[in-house]
């Protein structure tokens, strides 16, 4: 199966989400990537970076009657455990410039500030942005 | 070296094509290797063979397919990415049950495990995008 | 790490947040509307200046010209590169993040 090739190498894979949602489809087509990518065992990361963090955001609400009638896939980023992504960072500042805390996120994250976010992103060896 | 390049936007709307194919074209020039190109999100819409520009302007369609021909090149577009913006093969047009199919020459829809598996086998990915 | 910014920091936020969170020793390659962060006489010169201490700065020549400007009119302290000079970043500098 020519999609397993890569099977045996397990490198860091970072994505880096600095899109907000539902205004461009980066936020759920890089979800996309990420659940097709868990099958492949690699050390991933997700990194939420300025508007980024509003992906995880709770509550959103997109009804299609009384709403923008688009897909809520915020509630997919809880169920990545599942997939064995556990690593899940948000940069400090971006959360707190945009006025939100730990609280305020659908997802347990681990907050990272700019030398630990640097740190993470210096250890990778594929970093695929959206 | 081995590249793998990502183009994450359609053609003239954003440079994004344009960078990659530039970039492209110098990693083979140099004579490096390019494992795969990857076409997601509007990136996709690279591969339309209905694409008309002006004749004084560059075709990057066929810029893709020449080169693709010249390196015998991997060019892979995103089968999720391709279904909702109506980019579709014989195969994929014949699967839905569509009437026509718009697929360039030397482009192939494959899924989303040949973005992973190219971040995998390749030394380098190169990510092009807005 | 090589960074690429492709955008206008007049626009966008990506360069100042190439510049927060890139680890040192990156190096940073400004293209596409990302050049205009590159050049002399903006109010971003200065910050560029102090970035060039910390990361080394690239732009690309030919995204300089179609917008009508000149290696010369780049930021002392950065360098300008072609393709085959972007290339030979990716190859020298490990893993690229793109600040899209």
């Amino acid at each position: 199966m020519d999609d397993m090739e890569g099977e045996g190498t397990i490198k860091k894979f970072l994505y880096l989400n600095r899109k907000a949602p539902y205004g461009t489809v980066y936020a759920l087509e890089s979800l996309e990537v990420v659940l097709i990518g868990a099958a492949f065992d690699q050390d991933v990361s997700l990194a939420f970076v300025d508007d980024g963090v509003y992906q995880i955001r709770k509550n959103h609400n997109t009804k299609v009657d009384s709403g923008i009638g688009m897909k809520d896939f915020s509630k997919t980023y809880r169920v990545l455990e599942d997939y064995d992504v556990e690593k899940l960072y948000v940069e400090k500042e971006s959360m707190e410039e945009r006025g939100l805390t730990k609280d305020d996120l659908i997802v347990p994250v681990e907050i990272m500030d700019r030398a630990q976010m640097a740190a993470l992103m210096a250890e990778q060896d594929v970093v695929l942005s959206f | 070296m081995k590249f793998a390049i990502q183009v994450n936007e359609g053609p003239y709307q954003h440079q994004a094509s344009d960078s990659a194919y530039q970039f492209t074209k110098a990693v083979l020039e140099k004579g490096h290797e390019i494992f795969r190109v990857f076409f997601y999100h509007d990136g996709v819409n690279n591969a339309s063979r209905l694409t008309i520009p002006p004749q004084d302007d560059r075709h990057i369609v066929n810029r893709w397919t020449d080169l693709a021909k010249q390196y015998n090149l991997d060019l892979v577009v995103c089968v999720a990415a391709a279904q909702r913006r109506g980019m579709l093969d014989d195969n994929e047009a014949k699967r839905a049950g569509k009437d026509a199919s718009n697929m360039a020459e030397g482009f192939r829809i494959s899924g989303l495990g040949q973005l992973i598996e190219a971040g995998i086998q390749a030394d380098r990915l190169v990510v092009f995008g807005d | 790490m090589l960074q690429t910014v492709n955008k206008s920091p007049f626009e966008k936020n990506a360069m100042q947040s190439c510049l927060r969170l890139s680890p040192q020793g990156s190096a940073v390659l400004f293209y596409e509307d990302g050049v205009y962060a590159a050049v002399k006489g903006t109010r971003f010169e200065s910050q560029i200046k102090e970035a060039t201490q910390q990361f080394s700065v690239y732009a690309l020549l030919p995204d300089l010209e179609a917008r009508g400007m000149r290696a010369e009119d780049v930021i002392d302290g950065v360098k300008t590169v072609d393709y085959s000079g972007f290339v030979d970043l990716v190859a020298d500098n490990g893993a690229v993040q793109a600040w899209l």
